[in-house]
């Protein structure tokens, strides 16, 4: 069931030729990659490209067709739903409709999985209050989310998700939909997550600028703030770009290998 | 078209297939860890302490009816003393059990079928299941011990209260002795009665439950599938709810004799 070292270095998550149809429609065709521990991986595609479906097959809520997937060195394909339950403890998920239980106050959403662990109740409270104010939204408490702006109830999501400090997270568009001064503290969450906790993430968007934000940027503790890398600087984002089209991997590489691609699609796709 | 209907087919027996899981792992679920007792004890006051009202006011007229309708046909026969013991043998071993079963399916399938519903379409539940928590323990299995063991007592009570409102009629319009009447009715019950009475609540409760859960469950498609699944809900736990009385019915005369 658990392959220990696979292919030798340490992966959060492996995708080894995994193909998936809903009816007649095609959404992954024989689709591999690898995200290595503690690296973001920025799936980017058009819209029905199958990134969200590629987070719900990490995260066992789907089954692919064929092919294996590996979360954590345990093989996601080969394991029932009872055993997942575990694995998925190590993993965060924010959706992109955020999907806070809506009968749960912000406090009660975000303690879910202390809760769940039995954790008692002055410890919940204690790290429900840190994972409030990481999203700088500890005074959200009482409130329930239909109270929440779409930004504030994605915070939520982030907080919910990074509360037992996940060794891998999985970000479907978290600033989908919000205006840019929002995004930029979503994404300085994300840069923050990336470099003080060191988390592997996977990360779905359609904002182009994010994922080059992610790249270029990396978090000063001293500063509490995201800070643009300066020129000249041999620092690794350990953020890569993965391009989806037709359910296959049409381009992989970082920053400056998207920027500089010659291909019209790729082309096309960031002038869009 | 041939191929339309084998798609159909392929659909139902499917869904069968995954009602007769959830069903399952929601029973299964209770008899190991971890088990939501909040959750049961929360539900447990929902189904049972919400649907009193309705479930009081159902037995009470139905007795009543009961009373006035087997008088008119006991009369013609002379035999209007027996109304008592035909009021309490109905009520406790068929309308008791059916008709507490039927107004609690109106309220609770429905209720589950657009709870878990809503739950299902704004990803609620995938969530739930993200978050390490599997929903069959912590939405299901709560639903379907609490509406089985509410039913049970509420059914108790709909046959008390239908027998009370019998004696209502019985006294005021029928002229009876109340004395008389509460002694045919409680003289005239055996155990097979009660046994019968009381193990219907326990399935269709289990009905109700498993068929509200996994409606809702199964939702698909906004606010428009949450609907559907709310009515499909109540509809296919009514008459499943009737189809399996008839056929309990009949075992259970087998099984415990003739009266």
């Amino acid at each position: 069931m658990s392959e220990a070292s696979h292919n030798g270095t340490s992966k959060a998550v492996v995708f080894e030729d995994v193909s998936l149809s809903f009816d007649e429609q095609v959404i992954l065709d024989g689709l591999s990659f690898e995200l290595e521990t503690g690296a973001t991986k920025v799936l980017l595609g058009v819209a029905g490209s199958g990134k969200t479906t590629i987070l719900k097959l990490t995260l066992g809520l789907l089954r692919p067709d064929s092919g294996r997937i590996f979360v954590l060195d345990q093989e996601v394909t080969a394991m029932r739903e009872t055993e997942l339950f575990q694995l998925r403890n190590r993993i965060g998920m924010v959706f992109q409709e955020s999907a806070l239980f809506d009968s749960l106050s912000v406090e009660d959403n975000v303690a879910f999985r202390l809760s769940e662990e039995k954790v008692s109740e002055a410890e919940i409270h204690r790290r429900v209050l840190e994972a409030l104010r990481f999203v700088e939204l500890e005074h959200t408490l009482k409130l329930f989310p239909s109270e929440l702006s779409g930004g504030m109830k994605r915070r939520v999501a982030i907080a919910r998700a990074m509360i037992t400090n996940p060794e891998v997270l999985l970000y479907d568009s978290p600033t989908a939909g919000l205006d840019p001064v929002t995004s930029t503290t979503i994404v300085e969450l994300l840069v923050k997550q990336r470099d003080v906790y060191k988390t592997s993430a996977l990360l779905v968007t359609h904002r182009l600028q994010d994922a080059f934000t992610m790249a270029t940027h990396y978090f000063n503790k001293d500063k509490n703030k995201m800070v643009e890398v300066p020129r000249g600087w041999d620092w690794d984002s350990k953020t890569s770009f993965l391009v989806l089209k037709d359910g296959k991997k049409f381009f992989e590489g970082d920053a400056g290998e998207i920027a500089n691609s010659n291909n019209t699609y790729i082309r096309d796709y960031l002038t869009l | 078209m041939a191929f339309s209907l084998t798609e159909y087919a392929k659909g139902n027996v499917l869904a069968v297939q995954e009602y007769s899981i959830l069903s399952w792992r929601a029973l299964a679920n209770l008899f190991s860890q971890p088990r939501y007792l909040g959750d049961i004890l929360q539900q447990m006051d929902v189904i049972g302490v919400g649907s009193l009202p309705i479930v009081v006011l159902t037995g009470f007229f139905t007795g009543a009816v009961l009373a006035l309708q087997s008088a008119n046909s006991l009369a013609r026969f002379g035999a209007l003393s027996f109304t008592g013991q035909l009021v309490s043998m109905s009520m406790v071993r068929e309308l008791g059990p059916v008709l507490t079963s039927l107004m609690v399916a109106g309220r609770n399938a429905s209720g589950m079928a657009s709870e878990l519903g809503s739950m299902q379409v704004t990803e609620q539940i995938d969530a739930m299941r993200a978050l390490g928590t599997d929903p069959s323990r912590k939405l299901v299995t709560p639903r379907l011990t609490a509406t089985m063991f509410m039913l049970f007592f509420l059914t108790i009570l709909s046959d008390l209260v239908g027998l009370a409102g019998g004696s209502v009629i019985a006294l005021l319009l029928l002229r009876l002795d109340l004395n008389q009447y509460w002694t045919s009715a409680w003289q005239t019950l055996r155990y097979s009665d009660i046994f019968m009475g009381l193990l219907k609540p326990v399935l269709f409760g289990y009905i109700i439950a498993t068929v509200g859960c996994f409606y809702g469950m199964s939702a698909k498609g906004g606010t428009q599938g949450v609907g559907r699944a709310t009515t499909q809900a109540v509809v296919a736990a009514s008459v499943l709810i009737l189809a399996v009385d008839l056929f309990v019915t009949r075992l259970l005369m087998v099984v415990l004799g003739p009266l």
